[in-house]
């Protein structure tokens, strides 16, 4: 019998090359990372096994092309998780700090800089007794803060953080995930009935009240800037955004869609859904626990998605100007990601210098002062795509 | 059949709405302690109110029955703690008025400065708890860091921050030390250009003042028929202070202003208390020149008897928050026979009711944060 | 002096001759000084007297009502404001033990109301024509007036 050693087990296939490739003629960097993942994984699986049993089918069928990409597909999910959950972190541990220095106080100290707190906080939260209330009605309870928290999740997964750098190429990209990203106050809204609970049942209402002041303007700017790249698919737009970014033509889009994305991450001033002055804590009242934690996090998740929106609209995505092509493509990701915390960092200092608005004067603010800026954005560029410049 | 707008109306017109009671409180983020306010809201409609108080009665009136007058001091501060230097003043003025003693000058001048300091520290942080009820809790932490430095005056001044049992029956405690003496113009110089920073946070957002202006108004009218005093009424039109109309110490011998202001909703009362935290400024400074003026031997308090001989005194003085006033009924022995507390927001907070009603349950903690509530001297 | 006409900013002297005159010498001055007059009052008059005060003398605030147990009886003392000329005028209503009623006056200042409800839960004392005499500030199932002087706190034995 002749010993195998793990090598022959273990080979780094071009994985373009495989038939089973799912993405279709463009190169995705974490599916590379965790197609050699399986590689290795399985490959160390099939060695022990085959050492047992030698040459059994089991083997050589966790290293065939179908495995390896059906494997390396589960590991793409977790790693893709992973990035986001910590770029997440990441942003709330900013929040953390740079709102304290807005309030004249330091945030958050412990653990490397003060980012391990977040990470305490999260634990500490998961491990907190799960109080549900009697009367509630169980199955929308539940259900709804998992839609809640599952939507979060998936949108900021499928952000692209570069042109390799993906989940899926839609060419209707961007619509889909303002799609999902308006589905939420749906389920807040069922939420806050379900508690049984006065105060819920407010918030849950306010949340409806809060979309339909926003979403129209936010398409309409969403449907500008497609307009300009004359495509929905996000790597064409952010592609468009090479030589000169979108805030210079659509500078008064870029304004009114940071507010508007404020809007929708539910951030200060727009947060009347959660008002914790008026309503103890609004729609999220009855949630304890890791109920609770999940929202807080899938808060975080939209304020994330939030701002990558608004960097692909208008900030150009992961593009430098002026630089040269090499420079450009060294590490898109990253400038994604600064890119993302920078106008991050914008919603922090709206957050720390303005108070909360009340719910007649969100739908106000809604179609009488974003309606119309939104309107006379999108004639800008009807105008210059018909000058001709664009 | 297609069903026309018609038919739709007719229906929706037979659909009712219900009103429901919502408890906000006893443990509820805007009322900055323990009391309820029970509202009836109409989608997001006021509709009526009813507040609750009473969660923190201690009986403190039939506790100091028990006591003898020099004792009751420091539980006077514990009327309202977070303004403590105005009670126990009161309590001093309510018994020297019954024993007919004359308190020495200088005394009278360390109490007026003490006073204004608190009324700082107590109109700080009510400022503070506006920014919070408002979502704003930037405001909130830059004016927690002002009153620091104020509460550092009063540890100069007789080393307690809050409850600081300073005035006695017949003067104050002790002189003003050295420490004091240095720091408090250059603490006075300090905040009047700190507080322009959080003035302009607030008053250049056109959220914050959406949010005031319009909301809790009453007539003049009203406003005195229920009892409302201090910086709410005078956010009213009426034009009535205390220390300026019926004055007591030497606030008759110091200069300042009272600022009254006409509209009568929430803004103007806001407005009306930060130029009192000016005009407080400028009376400490005048008050500490005349004492500088007065010298460092003169005497800070005369012996008070222990006894106060049978009778009646009344006192009222103009608390951070309104008018307070003492009735102390004595029978010539070393315990009061009868000593009666009026707290403005007692009946500030009876007037809920009329404030809150017809506005959107999104304006009542900011209603309710004019009128500045602090719990232990409403339940006493 | 014209017990009928209407004044802003009546001295204290005024008041005590405007009230001596208008009841007719049963409301008795006891003191004057400055901005502060003091007065007894009998039961029966109280509400004439208040109303007196408020419509023609424009004293528009209550301070205080306040019960005071004299043991022998029951004592009531109000304190009303003029806002004009910043005087207070000390009202002293004397009530017997066993029949402990007086009229309200919340229908005159509508800031009475508390103080008054006050006053019964701590004394007992009834005001006829009150809205909603209720215990405010002692939980409701008290059936003690605590602050008379029956009720001994420890130590007061």
């Amino acid at each position: 019998m002749a010993y195998s050693s793990i090598l022959d087990w273990i080979s780094f296939s071009d994985i373009m090359s495989n038939p089973w490739y799912p993405f279709a003629g463009d190169y995705n960097l974490p599916f590379d990372i965790s197609y050699k993942l399986w590689e290795i994984i399985g490959g160390g699986l099939a060695w022990l096994i085959n050492l047992i049993l030698p040459g059994n089918p089991v083997s050589t069928w966790l290293i065939s092309d179908g495995v390896c990409v059906g494997g390396g597909l589960i590991i793409f999910m977790i790693v893709i998780f992973l990035v986001v959950f910590i770029g997440t972190l990441l942003s709330l541990w900013e929040e953390r700090k740079v709102l304290g220095r807005v309030m004249d106080r330091r945030g958050t100290m412990i653990g490397m800089k003060g980012f391990l707190q977040c990470v305490a906080d999260g634990v500490k939260t998961f491990m907190k007794e799960n109080t549900i209330p009697k009367k509630v009605d169980m199955m929308t309870y539940m259900w709804t803060v998992s839609l809640v928290v599952g939507v979060s999740v998936l949108i900021a997964c499928m952000i692209p953080l570069s042109d390799r750098w993906f989940v899926v190429n839609y060419d209707t990209g961007l619509l889909i995930i303002m799609a999902f990203f308006a589905l939420a106050p749906f389920f807040i809204l069922v939420s806050g009935w379900a508690q049984n609970n006065k105060y819920s049942l407010i918030g849950g209402m306010r949340a409806a009240e809060l979309m339909i002041s926003y979403e129209v303007p936010m398409l309409i700017m969403i449907g500008t800037a497609s307009l300009l790249a004359g495509t929905l698919n996000i790597g064409d737009i952010v592609a468009a955004q090479r030589d000169i970014w979108y805030i210079i033509p659509m500078f008064i889009g870029f304004i009114t869609f940071l507010f508007c994305a404020t809007a929708e991450a539910e951030r200060v001033p727009f947060d009347i859904a959660e008002a914790e002055a008026e309503l103890v804590e609004g729609w999220q009242t009855e949630y304890a626990g890791m109920k609770w934690g999940l929202i807080m996090l899938a808060d975080y998740f939209r304020g994330y998605v939030s701002c990558a929106m608004v960097t692909i609209l208008f900030l150009g995505g992961w593009n430098i100007p002026f630089v040269s092509d090499s420079v450009n493509n060294f590490l898109p990701e990253i400038v994604f990601l600064l890119k993302t915390w920078f106008v991050f960092f914008l919603m922090i200092m709206i957050r720390g210098a303005l108070a909360r608005v009340r719910t007649d004067q969100i739908v106000n603010i809604g179609w009488k002062v974003f309606m119309p800026l939104s309107v006379i954005n999108f004639v800008i560029v009807l105008l210059l795509k018909v000058g001709g410049i664009y | 059949m297609a069903r026309d707008l018609m038919d739709i109306r007719a229906e929706t017109d037979e659909l009712t709405t219900d009103k429901m009671w919502v408890i906000m409180g006893p443990q509820h983020p805007f009322s900055h302690g323990l009391w309820t306010l029970k509202v009836e809201l109409d989608g997001e409609l006021v509709t009526d109110a009813e507040p609750i108080v009473g969660y923190l009665h201690r009986g403190w009136e039939k506790e100091c029955e028990n006591r003898s007058y020099a004792k009751i001091v420091p539980m006077a501060d514990r009327l309202c703690y977070a303004a403590s230097m105005t009670y126990s003043h009161l309590y001093c003025m309510t018994v020297e008025k019954a024993l007919g003693l004359e308190v020495p000058e200088k005394a009278q001048y360390i109490r007026v400065v003490a006073d204004e300091i608190c009324r700082i520290s107590s109109h700080l942080m009510w400022l503070a708890a506006v920014g919070t009820d408002l979502g704003n809790l930037t405001v909130f932490l830059w004016c927690m860091r002002e009153r620091e430095y104020w509460m550092d005056l009063f540890v100069r001044l007789c080393g307690a921050r809050m409850t600081t049992n300073y005035p006695r029956i017949g003067g104050v405690r002790n002189d003003i030390t050295e420490l004091f003496d240095r720091d408090v113009d250059r603490c006075v110089q300090h905040f009047e250009k700190a507080l322009w920073d959080i003035i302009a946070l607030i008053d250049d957002s056109s959220i914050f003042l959406s949010r005031m202006k319009g909301t809790g108004i009453l007539t003049r009218e009203q406003c005195v028929n229920l009892g409302i005093t201090g910086p709410a009424m005078r956010g009213n039109g009426v034009d009535f202070d205390i220390r300026r109309d019926d004055p007591y110490e030497v606030y008759d011998k110091i200069d300042f202003e009272v600022p009254v202001l006409n509209d009568g909703d929430s803004y103007s009362r806001y407005m009306v208390r930060v130029e009192e935290l000016f005009q407080s400024c400028k009376i400490i400074t005048r008050a500490m020149q005349k004492i500088r003026a007065i010298g460092k031997n003169a005497p800070y308090r005369y012996k008070a008897p222990t006894n106060v001989p049978a009778g009646t005194a009344m006192c009222r003085l103009e608390d951070p928050r309104g008018e307070s006033l003492m009735y102390l009924v004595a029978d010539g022995s070393g315990k009061p026979y009868r000593l009666k507390v009026r707290s403005p927001i007692f009946t500030n907070v009876s007037a809920s009711k009329p404030l809150v009603v017809g506005s959107r349950i999104a304006d009542v903690p900011v209603i309710m944060a004019m009128i500045d509530m602090c719990l232990g001297e409403t339940d006493r | 002096m014209d017990t009928n006409a209407v004044y802003q900013k009546p001295t204290d002297e005024e008041i005590k001759t405007l009230l001596n005159e208008k009841f007719e010498g049963k409301v008795n001055v006891t003191k004057i000084e400055t901005r502060r007059v003091y007065a007894t009052v009998p039961r029966e008059l109280i509400h004439q007297v208040c109303e007196y005060i408020h419509d023609n003398l424009t004293f528009e605030h209550i301070s205080t009502v306040i019960g005071v147990d004299m043991i022998d009886n029951l004592r009531v003392v109000y304190h009303i404001d003029n806002y004009f000329n910043g005087c207070v005028i000390e009202l002293t209503v004397d009530i017997p033990n066993d029949d402990p009623h007086v009229a309200s006056i919340s229908d005159i200042w509508v800031g009475g109301n508390w103080h008054e409800r006050e006053t019964y839960e701590l004394f007992g004392i009834i005001f006829d024509g009150h809205p909603h005499l209720a215990r405010l500030l002692t939980p409701d199932t008290y059936e003690f007036y605590p602050f008379r002087k029956s009720y001994k706190l420890r130590g007061q034995e």
